[in-house]
């Protein structure tokens, strides 16, 4: 049998194609001694496949905590003893939240709401939120709201949201140990309905929810059927008062050999760090995620946990020579 | 009441005596976790009298407060 990176060589670097679930796991059953090769491999692709920018992005909660969903990994979720209590978003701050995001060249503004999907009250909050920020900051405005209906999937494209974000976040045959309370093909349906729209699928997940390396090479394939113009790579940060807050942290060479099998399996995707990332693999893992496949960032804070400053993150970039993908590029 | 100074013996996370991340007693001990995470995490509990706090996480910065002892920001 061909070294796996051997064959990743010829059929994602020169040929465009990524690997199928076998290959995933090749790449994630790799040993130590191997990682940096991978990475090194992974960072050619998407040199290749992406170019040497950097999608910078911020992202904030409209509506926290409070959630009926039980996804297990989550803090926002009302059903678990988390110490998160449910907030919204007024107008102002939401335009201060992107005011601050656009400040650090940030090109994408993610507007995000713990719901299980959109109710009326939420999409008037939406709509005025996005015409305040229309109105003073210039950024491409993208949500996160959940499961949605078509008639909501029809009034974002009005409003223009021009990328929808909705995480499978883990393999199917992994999901129902980590979500009850709807399922991934409800998730999986509102993601096809989303790419039908026009607007820009924004899917991925979370690694280190409990899912056995089979079952993350799974859940690459599945990203890589759905092809979605980006994938968010999440790294389990245990919540205090989830059914995961016990869970350790991913170690952070599985985590790395994550980055670049993922970005073996999605040659041409937007993969980008997300949540995570300080506690799993601190300052020196950012950079080697960056040089291993890794071509977007979320800067500065979470939704509910804080990150490293921007500030921070965009002198790596520059150290790095990888520019920050420019508005203009993006419209 | 909205303060942006922390008010004494209120959110001033040193002044306790709640820890802010867990809402048990500083005086307990066996808070070093928290504050370790609390480096990426914003408050949780109001220091002085262990309410669960609203808090608001922005891009770059955030608020919490207790609707008792009013508002920190960081
Ligand atoms: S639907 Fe979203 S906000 Fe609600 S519990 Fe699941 S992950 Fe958390
Ligand atoms: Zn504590
Ligand atoms: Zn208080």
């Amino acid at each position: 049998m061909p070294d796996i990176l051997d064959q990743a060589r010829t059929q994602v670097l020169d040929g465009g194609v990524g690997l199928d679930e076998a290959g995933v796991l090749a790449v994630l059953r790799l040993p130590d001694d191997r990682l940096s090769a991978a990475l090194q491999l992974a960072h050619e692709v998407r040199m290749r496949w992406c170019g040497p920018e950097v999608e910078v992005e911020g992202i904030v909660s409209l509506k926290t905590g409070g959630c009926p969903e039980d996804c297990h990994f989550c803090s926002q979720s009302g059903l678990f003893a988390s110490p998160v209590r449910s907030v919204w978003l007024d107008i102002p701050s939401l335009v201060e939240a992107a005011k601050q995001t656009a400040k650090t060249g940030a090109t994408e503004f993610c507007i995000v709401a713990a719901v299980r999907g959109p109710d009326e009250r939420l999409m008037r909050q939406l709509r005025e939120g996005v015409a305040a920020i229309r109105a003073e900051v210039e950024i491409n405005i993208a949500a996160s709201l959940g499961i949605l209906t078509q008639a909501q999937v029809d009034e974002l494209v009005e409003l223009g949201i021009h990328r929808y974000n909705h995480n499978l976040e883990t393999s199917r045959s992994y999901f129902p140990n980590v979500v009850t309370t709807h399922s991934w093909e409800e998730r999986w349906e509102t993601l096809r309905m989303v790419r039908a729209s026009g607007m820009e699928v924004c899917c991925g997940g979370i690694i280190g929810l409990g899912e056995t390396v089979e079952q993350r090479a799974e859940f690459a394939a599945q990203l890589a059927e759905l092809d979605p113009h980006e994938v968010p790579l999440n790294f389990l940060n245990p919540r205090p008062g989830t059914p995961l807050g016990d869970r350790s942290p991913v170690a952070p060479r599985d985590a790395l050999r994550a980055i670049a099998a993922f970005r073996l399996a999605m040659p041409r995707t937007i993969l980008r760090y997300a949540g995570g990332r300080e506690i799993t693999l601190g300052d020196l893992g950012t950079r080697d995620g960056l040089l291993g496949g890794i071509n977007a960032v979320i800067v500065g804070n979470y939704l509910t946990t804080l990150g490293r400053p921007a500030s921070e993150d965009l002198a790596l970039l520059a150290e790095l020579k990888m520019p920050v993908k420019a508005l203009s590029a993006t419209i | 009441m909205e303060t942006t100074e922390p008010t004494r013996g209120g959110t001033d996370p040193a002044a306790g005596p709640w820890c802010d991340r867990c809402g048990r007693a500083l005086a307990d001990g066996g808070h070093e976790e928290c504050a370790a995470a609390r480096r990426l995490e914003p408050p949780r509990f109001c220091p002085a009298c262990r309410r669960r706090m609203r808090v608001q996480v922005l891009p770059a910065g955030w608020t919490a407060t207790c609707v008792e002892h009013g508002t920190t920001r960081g």
